[in-house]
């Protein structure tokens, strides 16, 4: 997916205008928020708390021994029957994907629901060689068929209305009139069914790699997970490089935050434990299954002060509670990964000169970091991005130049005062709320600026010194 | 939580920290809260050398220039033995940001290290560090509040149980609480001039709210307030919001009227 951050302003500003977009984003992020809340404080707030602190310490734990656990996560998964493969970038992971279905005459594959999937440009990569590849996941499904972006990384198509999607599935798959959700859902069960039957090559991503016992872990709600892992003769499976956890104990703990938080369940419907190929004593399961590692960034992500960034479990809670992402869902973001854990990653992976105004889509509330299961400190990297951008010469010249002029003044007594006079005398001659010269006319636009006081309060407490004696 | 590591305020001398923003808007405000405090027979003195904590240049990415400004300061605060400030936001800047900014200046860090511990938001000073809960104040007829919680004091200090905790006590007085109390208004700072539009966006759901509350709505941080009024004028609303020290110091009037 070709990257457009950089038309942050102008994307969010159409969206803003999208008063049924708003609609949609608004409700559905608020069910999915006062999901986890419920969730969270099933048994006691406490517990909720000690659930985040756990899974906190589990990813951090990975991140102190990152290369090890990869190496053993090998070995256990080769030992398993796996076959484990690196790609260090999107191309090299396109590429290992593209040669096992053409040494596999794979002309068909299915694919389970994976942003990593997304963020390499997989299907415009297998579409180009000619292997026709099918979403299965619902949501994925509908933007495969409207040739769409997901907006959100767990419900891909939280920004789409019902009906929207009613009529997408009467043009383009002849599905009868109706406005039952779960009709409309069973059309596409039966559409993809067939689809699981007879493919060659099932893909999915992977939501945690065991590193102790060597298994990769799905959790799906949908069913297709399963499908698309044991019906194909091939399953390859694509993982970020910092999917793992050390121990099956840690998985147990970061399935139930990861579900907790990302749709308000226990736990999702489907949990898929996958320990290998099809046995000789096995009903069913692929004949081979394939794990690709995708580094395409984070060993450099790792390596940095962001490293932190690299716990992320993709359960979308910090977009869930981030008030921006609730005006403008996710496109306008620009990438693969919206919100507030996609302006970090984002500008990390594709460079910060292609995302520069991700670092500043926040009001640096926190709402985030409380929500996210990891504790992951989104706001604090966010200040770091923009320190970044402000070191390496990309912010704006004209903030360079207030915000040089705002120091002078800031760290003189003397200017700090004349400039407050200054500010009180023209703000009360001057129509300021009509002339107030770019960048601050948008701030003038929803709320009248603000009238200076005549007298300070240092001017006050002088005063009161004087009366007081 | 927040305070785990501040010492005893009680018997020492107040320092009050307006804040730039209180000092060129709303410094009303700051005299409300000098008139609490010394109704609490504490002695307040105001250093004159102070401007800003800096956090305006930190927000927007521009560390050097916030060091710089944060360093007039430590000048300023040099000599005080307790900080307060009306405004949750610069309270946090000083105690959570300060260390990282001077965390490579061995000259400025003990400082910091000194100032962290000393500097408190208004109410919180109130309730945790004086252990004050009742400022025994009665309103003459039943009334019904709820707070704007700034995103500082919800995440950043023990404000939101301090302000709760001080109305509860006031006779005549009920909290309630607003829709989506806990999202942010849009201010940010440098966000609402970068990224106006969203920002507006973000303060129409919240001026929306604060109009559907029948309450009156009371707010303790300075920055929220220049943001939300601001807004609640260009829509030609009467409403108001109302600082906490300003409300309390009324009703401290009223209620010494009254005697
Ligand atoms: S940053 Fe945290 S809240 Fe956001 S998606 Fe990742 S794990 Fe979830």
């Amino acid at each position: 997916m070709k990257i457009q951050s950089n038309h942050f302003g102008q994307e969010a500003a159409i969206n803003l205008k999208d008063e049924a977009l708003a609609f949609a984003v608004k409700k559905a992020t608020r069910k999915a928020f006062d999901g986890r809340l419920q969730a969270m404080a099933e048994i006691s707030t406490e517990h909720g708390e000690q659930i985040r602190m756990q899974a906190a310490s589990a990813k951090r734990r990975v991140l102190e021994n990152l290369p090890a656990l990869l190496e053993l996560a090998e070995q256990r998964m080769t030992e398993n029957g796996m076959q484990v493969l690196w790609a260090k970038d999107e191309s090299e992971a396109c590429e290992l994907v593209l040669e096992i279905a053409k040494d596999h005459q794979a002309g068909q594959i299915v694919k389970g629901k994976s942003m990593l999937t997304e963020e390499i440009g997989l299907n415009d990569a297998l579409q180009k060689a000619g292997v026709s590849v099918l979403e299965t996941d619902l949501g994925e499904y509908i933007l495969q068929l409207n040739h769409e972006y997901p907006s959100h990384i767990v419900t891909p198509v939280l920004h789409k209305t019902k009906e929207s999607i009613r009529d997408l599935f009467i043009k383009e798959t002849g599905m009868p009139f109706t406005n039952d959700a779960g009709q409309i859902a069973g059309h596409a069960r039966k559409l993809l069914r067939n689809a699981f039957l007879t493919a060659d090559m099932g893909i999915t991503g992977g939501n945690f790699i065991v590193a102790e016992t060597g298994t990769l872990c799905l959790a799906t709600n949908e069913g297709n997970g399963r499908m698309v892992t044991s019906l194909p003769r091939i399953h390859v499976a694509l993982v970020g490089i910092e999917k793992i956890v050390a121990t099956m104990e840690d998985f147990a703990t970061l399935t139930q935050a990861l579900s907790r938080s990302a749709t308000g369940q226990k736990i999702t419907v489907y949990t898929n434990m996958i320990n290998g190929p099809r046995r000789p004593e096995d009903q069913d399961g692929p004949e081979k299954v394939f794990v690709i590692f995708v580094d395409n960034g984070r060993s450099k992500i790792y390596a940095s002060k962001y490293a932190e960034a690299l716990a992320c479990i993709r359960c979308g809670a910090c977009l869930n509670a981030c008030p921006v992402y609730h005006q403008i869902g996710g496109h306008p973001y620009g990438w693969v990964y919206p919100g507030p854990i996609g302006s970090i990653i984002t500008p990390l992976m594709k460079g910060l000169e292609n995302a520069s105004p991700l670092p500043y889509a926040s009001s640096l509330c926190g709402a985030c970091k409380v929500a996210c299961p990891v504790d992951i400190d989104i706001p604090r990297m966010l200040l770091e991005l923009r320190n970044d951008l402000v070191e390496t010469k990309l912010s704006a010249p004209m903030m360079n130049f207030m915000m040089k002029a705002w120091m002078i003044v800031m760290a003189s007594k003397l200017g700090y005062s004349l400039s407050g006079k200054a500010a009180a005398w023209f703000t009360n001659l001057f129509p300021i709320q009509k002339i107030l010269p770019p960048p601050f006319n948008g701030w003038a636009k929803y709320r009248q600026f603000p009238q200076f006081s005549n007298r300070s309060f240092h001017s006050m407490w002088k005063e009161k010194a004087k009366k007081d004696g | 939580m927040h305070l785990s590591e501040h010492e005893s305020p009680k018997g020492k001398k107040v320092s009050l920290f307006i804040t730039c923003m209180g000092d060129m808007l709303y410094p009303e405000t700051g005299m409300s809260v000098v008139e609490i405090l010394e109704h609490l027979d504490m002695e307040v003195d105001f250093p004159a050398e102070q401007t800003c904590c800096g956090q305006p240049a930190y927000n927007a990415g521009y560390w050097k220039e916030a060091k710089k400004v944060a360093e007039t300061f430590l000048d300023a605060f040099e000599e005080s033995s307790v900080i307060v400030t009306p405004s949750g936001s610069c309270a946090a800047m000083v105690r959570e940001i300060y260390p990282k900014l001077f965390k490579d200046d061995p000259k400025n860090l003990p400082r910091v290290e000194r100032i962290k511990r000393i500097t408190w938001e208004f109410t919180e000073f109130i309730v945790e560090g004086l252990g004050i809960e009742n400022l025994n104040l009665r309103l003459p007829k039943h009334t019904v509040f709820a707070f704007h919680d700034s995103c500082h004091s919800l995440r950043h200090t023990e404000s939101k149980s301090a302000s709760r905790t001080l109305m509860a006590n006031i006779e005549n007085a009920e909290v309630v609480e607003l829709e989506s109390a806990e999202t942010c208004c849009g201010f940010g700072g440098v966000f609402s001039v970068k990224m106006a539009d969203l920002s507006g966006a973000m303060l129409k759901d919240k001026l929306d709210s604060i109009l559907a509350c029948p309450a009156k709505v009371l707010c303790g941080d300075i920055s929220c307030m220049a943001h939300i009024n601001g807004g609640l004028a260009l829509r030609n609303s009467d409403v108001r919001m109302q600082h906490l020290a300003d409300f309390l110091a009324g009703s401290l009037k009223n209620n010494e009227n009254s005697i």
